[in-house]
């Protein structure tokens, strides 16, 4: 009998312990499929971040290191020049990206580091139950936000894709979503290219994750994926913010 | 490379790492041990290594966790407010049991304090500095020949203990010049079955981690890791005993002070006073049996330190209180001069 859908290789058996409904499960399985696509999973080593996906390293079958908060790309790049012939990716989120761990985004971008990172953006900070993330939208309510994020006090959204693309040194900057499937399939493109732009060579790359999370939301599974057309992608707009080797491929 | 050459101390650890096959450097500039990172930036585009200066101290120790989880040799350097930055990847060494060197060349402190020598961050060094139980295999060098030949040291224990080995030494140590022999002979290699080298499809994926979420599963960790620590203070103790044999007075120094100490304790003997040294290398895991064996036989201990009393507070634990320990101390900055240690030994051991 044929095989028409199967878990990818590079996906290990635990038990993903994500919340109904989070997009992180979706995530993690377009790295896998790309993963096995490439042919890859033997030579890739990940660096896991701290947040919700922190236990990353339970549910992929390459090699994995543990970051501390916000240190993923500094990891990453020590990885990286031990041994250049391995693939080295972080998978971070918001808080730990683009808040705690700005420096060494900002900076491994303008070393042009041959690095891929994932950035799951979900607007708010998951793992410690749902406070203000750099990311969390304008009168977003949350945790540490009770009456609505007040930009007058607490400042606006950071906007990574817009910020790095005035960085030299990054290479690939995509944003993309996971809520719907022609969603999907381009994001999984970006990842894709993310991962082969750093076989090739090309540098830093980087896909911005429009993601969910339902729990900390307030919201059901499919409330939340609304959500994202609704709120999410008016202010963190989709498509590719910089392709420094766009021009010589058309 | 058994010839002498005339090195800065701070040099002097560089070019000993790269012998002890340290091919990957990651630093940030801070007074006064710059020229470890500039030494590096020098040579390892020479030898095909990796010398990247970070965009924080805080990043350069991260770089360092990277390079240690593939199961290479690598370093760091910094100076006081610097290793301050750098303790809390230290830490997730010490949790992930990865082995790395730190150099620590001090400076005074607290805050920004200055960037003349000083010996205040013992505490830091010795008892953990970032969070958590752990420690450091800390050493301190007293020349610069020491620089070199304990930073080769420092690999090895780091590699046989997987866990972090410090260069402890000071402003002092890291600017002055001396011969110095970089004889690395006893480099030794070790199996790292652990190191993230890409599974090749071949084997179980290898994870270096600190989180343990159960807390059963982390007290076990806790505990083999002490029981590790447990058999370095067995084993790795190293010290040197100066004219101690008749001694009644015990000078305990370490670094550029045991220097200052040793013309002291001379001009003293000539006085006749019988005074001797015991000099931690080790500072962690500290040389407690020699010096409860010295104060069964001495009168008085004396500390000779450029803070404000820090490592006397482990001669009072190792020789259980059982006789007076004074403190001769500079800070700020200052080095205490030989007249001064003098003056001290003859008001502790001067006739009665």
């Amino acid at each position: 009998m044929a095989v028409v859908f199967e878990k990818p290789k590079s996906l290990t058996d635990a038990v993903l312990h994500y919340c109904p409904g989070c997009t992180h499960g979706i995530i993690h399985r377009l790295v896998a499929e790309v993963m096995d696509e490439l042919g890859i999973e033997g030579q890739t080593i990940g660096v896991a971040s701290v947040g919700c996906s922190v236990m990353a390293y339970n549910y992929f079958t390459c090699d994995f290191v543990q970051a501390a908060h916000g240190r993923a790309p500094a990891v990453a790049t020590g990885v990286k020049r031990s041994d250049p012939s391995k693939i080295v990716f972080t998978y971070q989120g918001d808080g730990d990206l683009a808040a705690i761990g700005t420096a060494e985004t900002v900076h491994s971008a303008a070393r042009r580091e041959n690095i891929t990172v994932i950035f799951v953006n979900n607007a708010i900070y998951g793992m410690t139950g749902g406070q203000m993330a750099p990311t969390t939208l304008p009168g977003q309510v949350t945790q540490t936000s009770p009456y609505g994020r007040d930009v007058n006090t607490v400042g606006y959204p950071v906007k990574v894709c817009e910020l790095l693309s005035n960085v030299d040194g990054a290479a690939y900057l995509e944003r993309v979503a996971v809520n719907n499937v022609k969603n999907i399939k381009n994001a999984k493109k970006a990842i894709k290219k993310a991962f082969q732009n750093q076989l090739e060579g090309k540098g830093f790359s980087l896909v911005e994750v429009i993601s969910t999370c339902p729990t900390n939301w307030g919201m059901t599974p499919e409330k939340a994926l609304q959500w994202v057309d609704e709120k999410m992608i008016p202010y963190y707009p989709l498509g590719v913010y910089k392709d420094i080797y766009a021009k010589e491929e058309d | 490379m058994a010839d002498k050459v005339l090195m800065k101390g701070n040099e002097a650890i560089a070019e000993a790492a790269i012998q002890a096959g340290c091919h990957h450097y990651f630093g940030y500039p801070i007074t006064p041990q710059t020229e470890v990172a500039a030494y590096m930036s020098k040579r390892m585009p020479k030898i095909g290594g990796t010398f990247l200066q970070a965009e924080s101290e805080v990043a350069a120790i991260n770089m360092v966790i990277g390079v240690a989880s593939t199961g290479k040799r690598v370093m760091t350097s910094s100076s006081s407010p610097g290793v301050s930055l750098k303790s809390e990847g230290i830490s997730y060494l010490a949790g992930c049991d990865l082995p790395a060197l730190v150099v620590n060349v001090q400076r005074g402190g607290p805050g920004l304090g200055g960037i003349q020598p000083s010996q205040s961050d013992y505490y830091q060094s010795t008892k953990g500095g970032g969070h958590g139980d752990y420690h450091n295999i800390v050493l301190a060098p007293a020349s610069v020949q020491e620089m070199a030949s304990l930073t080769v040291k420092g690999f090895d224990l780091a590699d046989k203990y997987r866990m972090v080995a410090m260069i402890l030494a000071d402003g002092t140590m890291g600017q002055m010049m001396e011969p110095v022999s970089l004889d690395v002979s006893d480099v030794k290699t070790y199996d790292k079955p652990w190191a993230l080298t890409g599974t090749e499809c071949k084997r179980e994926h290898n994870i270096v981690n600190s989180l343990y979420l159960q807390p059963e599963e982390l007290e076990i960790k806790n505990f083999e890791r002490y029981e590790k620590y447990k058999a370095i203070e067995e084993n790795e103790v190293m010290y040197e005993e100066y004219l101690m044999d008749d001694a009644e007075v015990c000078v305990v120094a370490f670094g550029i002070t045991s220097r200052v100490a040793k013309n002291a304790i001379n001009e003293a003997r000539a006085k006749g006073i019988k005074v001797g040294m015991i000099r931690p290398i080790t500072l962690w895991p500290f040389p407690k049996k020699p010096l409860a064996a010295a104060a069964d036989k001495c009168k008085a201990f004396i500390c000779v330190e450029m803070n404000m009393g820090q490592m006397i507070d482990d001669v009072e634990l190792a020789i259980r209180c059982k006789k007076p320990v004074y403190l001769c101390n500079r800070v700020g900055g200052m080095i205490p001069s030989p007249e001064e240690v003098l003056a001290k030994i003859e008001e502790v051991g001067g006739a009665e």
